[in-house]
């Protein structure tokens, strides 16, 4: 195939539209909350899809709706740019909790009036005891809730949110609108006896089905009689014009079929915004739009009713509008998921189902598109395998070099035979696209629960020493005194039994939290995009789908891995040290100072104490309290015997480093998360199956952990994803790639995440560029699954920290998803500039 | 593969993997001890002695240099194997130090890196006898050789050696060398202007087969290094050259029918 590769000019439209979306602040609406609540009040006692349903259309019917200045495409979830609705059904504690200081927290700011929170306050008084996670609560073991409230793991996402994580049929929509749809489910429905066993729930689900899809249609309908009122009273005429032109798009789609590139564009976008009305469920994500909307621009182009410069436009508008769209989350997964980011990832290229190459000229102004817009949404990603044409990557690596974070790399050579493991057909793997941050999936077949749960590796392992016990707490198995343990297999299987026992308490939580979706807040929208919900008359929740998943992370496997190796040589090799002095060392930090934020952070809470007991602070005293909190009173003598066990782990090869001993082993280490995973199974008639990184949350939950044996000081940051620990990788890039491709990427189907920053001069010219895509390939030649990277120099960053206001539109790659840095807490700031930097040399 | 040959030591002092600024593709460079040669401005100073010394960065002391043999260094090079071919013709540089004041392990280790199938290169500065060099050149692809200046006393003045020997081999090795590119450290106060480069492209164009002409600019990236040894660094007060400049030199050697470029 040959490509279009002429640069592609960016219309003046689409600065306006990127500069009026960034104003202001984002605000937290109560429109959707309040709608909600009032259909909830009315339909009390009827089946709960059928009450999902209902709420759905009267919120589709009275929320309003806007039409910014310059738009093309239209569909506001929210009055206000960036915005956010609330969903009171999923939880609603934290925010109330939080009304006073949501605008002033570090991590993702959002404004809220006092109206608003008048307005949610009254609104919150309903749904007390009515929530999913109160359900789910109820559900959980306490064994499971105990483990969660001292941080072995975090099920925080869909605990307290809508599940999202998902794919839909954006092709069906396109093709045949919603009337096809809910022909289809009237079809089913004339199919059913009422005598059938199951007649009664599939009756009720693929009515909900019907009422949410008219709901959507009758929603865009409001679109278009409000564009057309607007045309009549605009003066410009060529904004008149624009108008006309949304008010009769919006009243053909998307009801019907797209007949038309421009019609396409403005389906798709409904589909995309609505789903993100129903629930509040992150990781919608768009997947491969280079692929179905090909055939609506080629139709076009060829039939002369579009250029492509017109084309570059609409999709530069819908990459705008993805950033539209936002979430408030509490103060602790705001610091998990930094950046205001909704991971609505959106792919390129890759083969087809048939196993040939993909990419077409759609892929490529993809690439253009991020550049012209150049924000955090969509999650741009590409598809790279043997067969990739070479000039796409060059563009790709380009789009790289800009710094934006984007493309994020994935390896079809890995995740396709990986997916096939758990079961996709080969038609179906070869068609994967990826969820949010790195999680690859069937798309309108999967509901995949990709982003089950958080798994801080390193916390069992800080169990083996402490015998289960945490803070005065006997909260895990006792594994024994680790001063008895003869043998470093003795050690290891304390550290598997610590681990099996928290990985089978996760799952619990989050089966727990699956039935209370499932019971309180199944789907019907979404789950008419989704095969086989219709089929089967059941919604996602209860199993509708063809393939189904919970992924839970696991991380930390670089700081376990370096961690373990270290016991085995210091304490069992080479008999250097006693498992007794280790723990001791462990206890007292190895006689370091606290982490500076970590000490702030107490100091805080102490002064906060204090205050509140009436008493008044001077700077003076706060200050004396910090440098108090974060001295380590270990005695000098102990001090410096700690300090020669942290230089000895100092010395040893790290994972990272092309180490084959060291490698296997982080492999062998690596399994002790994704292996017993393998075993469960959730209530939706799928298995478990496990991830490999933390999204940003190795930050956060790094300040929940102790001193670990690789050296790594109390509360400060945990590895990310599977890239080697901060710092720790001293080979350049190559090495530290052959390393990472040695964990087993396949069992890790759930997706496997590796970070890379480059100096921007790595990627210099022509010759910079090959380079550049020779790494990426050659990583993958040895099976490696992602790649992403940063490309901003450490002095950049360092700037920009210090003069936020000259870099609002700095975007950086935090996991698997850029962000605004300056919008980022000062911790994960931190933690991005103390990535090895790779350079060129 | 020949035992013998996998034996032979040499004494480096770095291995740096993910080159790509010396050679085609990317490359892994062996950085080896000891050169004739001292250069002012030289930013590997603990490349120059053939003693293994101690240096000082940041109050850590660390030990410069190692013996290994070529087996040892071989294992290593052939750790990013995927990445040369990946990044059509990458592999592995010998540089320095002089690769060729350790011929014999150079040789070996060239050696045993072509019979593996691996892209060979040396960066030298041609300073030995030629026939120590004919016994290097069966197993390099690309010679990269530094042509400093044409100015015999002057480049003795800052290098310490003269250049008649150089300019000699430079003759020989563009004959009988695969592939020959022209390197020229561009050092302010020794040969930045138009003149001297133009002397030294002038003469890189009287050379057999050679088209390739590499301006590298002077840099300071190792000038702590010299305290770091104990060593004075006498270039302290030189200035980089600017970008403008460099861009004119560059044309003065383009002017001349050399492909020129600025960096490796």
């Amino acid at each position: 195939m040959k490509f279009y590769t002429e640069p592609i000019a960016r219309s003046s439209r689409i600065p306006k539209l990127v500069d009026a979306l960034f104003e202001k602040m984002p605000e937290i609406e109560a429109d959707r909350a309040v709608l909600l609540t009032e259909s909830y009040k009315t339909t009390e006692g009827e089946p709960i899809i059928t009450r999902r349903a209902k709420a759905f259309r009267h919120i589709l019917e009275h929320i309003p709706i806007t039409i910014r200045e310059n738009e093309l495409i239209v569909g506001s979830a929210t009055k206000a740019p960036r915005g956010c609705q609330v969903f009171p059904e999923y939880s609603f504690e934290w925010l109330e909790a939080e009304f006073d200081t949501v605008e002033t927290r570090v991590a993702d700011p959002f404004y809220i009036s006092d109206s608003t929170k008048e307005t949610l306050a009254e609104v919150y008084k309903y749904w007390k005891g009515k929530t999913t996670s109160d359900l789910a609560t109820s559900y959980m073991s306490d064994e499971a809730k105990t483990a969660i409230d001292h941080g072995m793991f975090t099920p925080g996402n869909y605990f307290y949110n809508g599940i999202g994580h998902v794919t839909v049929d954006y092709p069906k929509v396109l093709a045949i609108g919603y009337k096809g749809l809910i022909a289809e489910a009237k079809a089913e429905l004339d199919g059913l006896s009422r005598g059938d066993a199951d007649y009664v729930r599939r009756s009720h689900f693929l009515n909900a089905v019907i009422m949410s899809c008219e709901a959507a249609v009758k929603y865009a309908k409001r679109y278009s009689a409000l564009a057309e009122a607007m045309a009549k009273t605009t003066a410009d005429i060529k904004r008149k014009k624009e108008l006309e032109e949304i008010a009769a798009v919006c009243d053909r789609v998307p009801e019907n079929g797209a007949s038309s590139f421009r019609e396409a564009c403005q389906s798709f976008w409904f589909v995309q915004m609505l789903l993100q009305i129903e629930s509040s469920g992150h990781s919608i994500s768009p997947g491969r739009f280079d692929q179905y909307m090909y055939p609506y621009y080629k139709k076009d182009l060829d039939g002369g009713s579009i250029t492509r410069e017109q084309a570059q436009e609409l999709m530069d508008c819908i990459w705008v509008k993805l950033n539209d769209l936002n979430k408030v989350r509490d103060a602790a997964s705001a610091e998990g998921f930094a950046g205001y980011s909704l991971f609505q990832n959106l792919i390129a290229g890759g083969q087809d189902k048939y196993g040939r190459d993909a990419t077409n000229d759609l892929s490529f102004m993809s690439i253009t598109a991020t550049e012209h817009v150049f924000l955090p949404q969509p999650s741009f990603s590409v598809r790279v395998w043997n067969g990739s044409p070479h000039e796409f990557l060059i563009r790709a690596a380009e789009l790289t070099r800009t710094g934006i974070g984007f493309p994020a790399y994935y390896n079809d050579e890995v995740i396709i035979p990986s997916l096939q493991s758990r079961g996709l057909s080969l038609e179906d793997a070869r068609d994967y696209n990826i969820i949010g941050c790195v999680e690859p999936q069937k798309a309108a077949k999967t509901d995949g629960w990709h982003d089950a749960a958080f798994f801080n590796m390193c916390r069992p392992l800080e169990m083996v020493f402490s015998d289960g016990v945490d803070k005065g707490a006997q909260i895990g198995p006792k594994t024994g005194k680790v001063s008895d343990m003869k043998t470093y297999e003795e050690f290891e299987a304390a550290y598997r039994k610590q681990m099996n026992y928290f990985i089978e308490l996760m799952v619990n939580a989050d089966n727990a939290i699956d039935v209370a979706h499932a019971e309180r807040c199944p789907l019907p929208f979404q789950s008419s995009m989704v095969n086989d919900c219709i089929k089967r008359g059941k919604s996602l929740q209860e199993g509708g789908a063809i393939y189904n998943f919970t992924g839970p992370q696991g991380f930390g496997i670089a700081n376990v891995a370096d961690a373990m190796f270290a016991v085995k040589k210091l304490v069992f090799e080479d008999r250097k040290y006693t498992l007794e002095f280790f723990k001791e060392a462990l206890e007292n930090n190895y006689g370091m100072d606290m982490d500076g934020a970590m000490a702030a952070k107490l100091t805080q809470q102490i002064a906060a104490s204090i205050v509140a007991s009436g008493k008044t602070l001077t700077e003076e005293d706060i200050k004396t309290v910090y440098l108090t909190v974060k001295k380590n009173n270990a005695p000098e003598e102990q001090k410096k015997k700690y300090a020669a066990l942290l230089e000895d782990i100092g010395a040893m090869t790290k994972f990272g480093n092309d180490s084959d001993e060291v490698d296997t082993f982080a492999r062998e280490m690596a399994y002790t998360y994704t292996k017993p995973l393998e075993s469960y199974k959730n209530p939706r008639g799928g298995i478990f199956q496990a991830g490999l990184y933390p999204v940003s949350a190795n930050v956060p939950l790094g300040a929940q952990t102790g001193a670990t044996p690789d050296g790594r000081l109390a509360y400060t940051p945990i590895a990310d994803g599977v890239s080697p620990a901060a710092g720790r990788d001293l080979k350049g890039p190559t090495a530290a790639a052959n390393s990472v491709s040695r964990l087993d990427h396949y069992i890790a189907s759930n997706g496997t995440l590796f970070n890379m920053k480059f100096h921007p001069s790595a990627l210099e010219g022509r010759s910079g560029l090959e380079s550049f895509v020779a790494l990426v390939r050659g990583y993958f030649d040895q099976k490696g699954s992602h790649m992403q990277f940063n490309v901003v120099s450490r002095e950049t960053l360092r700037d920009a920290q210090k003069h936020p206001e000259k870099y609002k539109s700095l975007v950086v790659r935090v996991a698997g998803y850029s962000a605004l840095f300056t919008t980022l807490s000062r911790g994960l700031q931190e933690d991005i500039i103390n990535r090895t930097e790779q350079q060129g040399f | 593969m020949d035992r013998d040959l996998l034996d032979v030591k040499g004494r480096i002092f770095n291995i740096q993997r993910f080159s790509i600024h010396d050679g085609p593709g990317i490359r892994t460079i062996v950085f080896l001890k000891g050169c004739p040669l001292r250069c002012r401005w030289c930013c590997n100073p603990e490349s120059q002695e053939w003693q293994i010394q101690t240096i000082v960065t940041a109050g850590v002391s660390k030990t410069v240099g190692n013996d290994v043999t070529v087996g040892e260094v071989l294992s290593e090079i052939e750790r990013d194997r995927v990445y040369y071919s990946r990044s059509g013709g990458g592999g592995v540089t010998l540089s320095g130090g002089e690769c060729l004041w350790q011929p014999d392990f150079s040789a070996a280790l060239l050696r045993a890196a072509k019979e593996k199938g691996i892209s060979t290169a040396i960066e030298t500065t041609g300073y030995a006898e030629m026939d120590t060099i004919r016994r290097l050149l069966p197993y390099v692809d690309t010679v990269l050789m530094d042509i400093k200046h044409t100015d015999s006393a002057k480049h003795k003045e800052f290098t310490t050696r003269d250049n008649g020997l150089i300019l000699e081999n430079a003759r020989h090795i563009a004959k009988e060398a695969k592939q020959l590119i022209i390197r020229t450290p561009v050092i302010p106060t020794f040969n930045d202007t138009e003149e001297e480069i133009r002397a030294i492209a002038g003469f890189a164009r009287t050379l057999e087969d050679v088209t390739e002409m590499h301006l590298l600019p002077y840099h300071r990236i190792g000038s702590d290094k010299y305290a770091g040894l104990g060593r004075t660094y006498t270039m302290a007060h030189i200035n980089v050259p600017e970008k403008a400049h460099m861009q004119r030199l560059l044309e003065v050697v383009n002017s001349t029918g050399l492909k020129g470029q600025i960096g490796g």
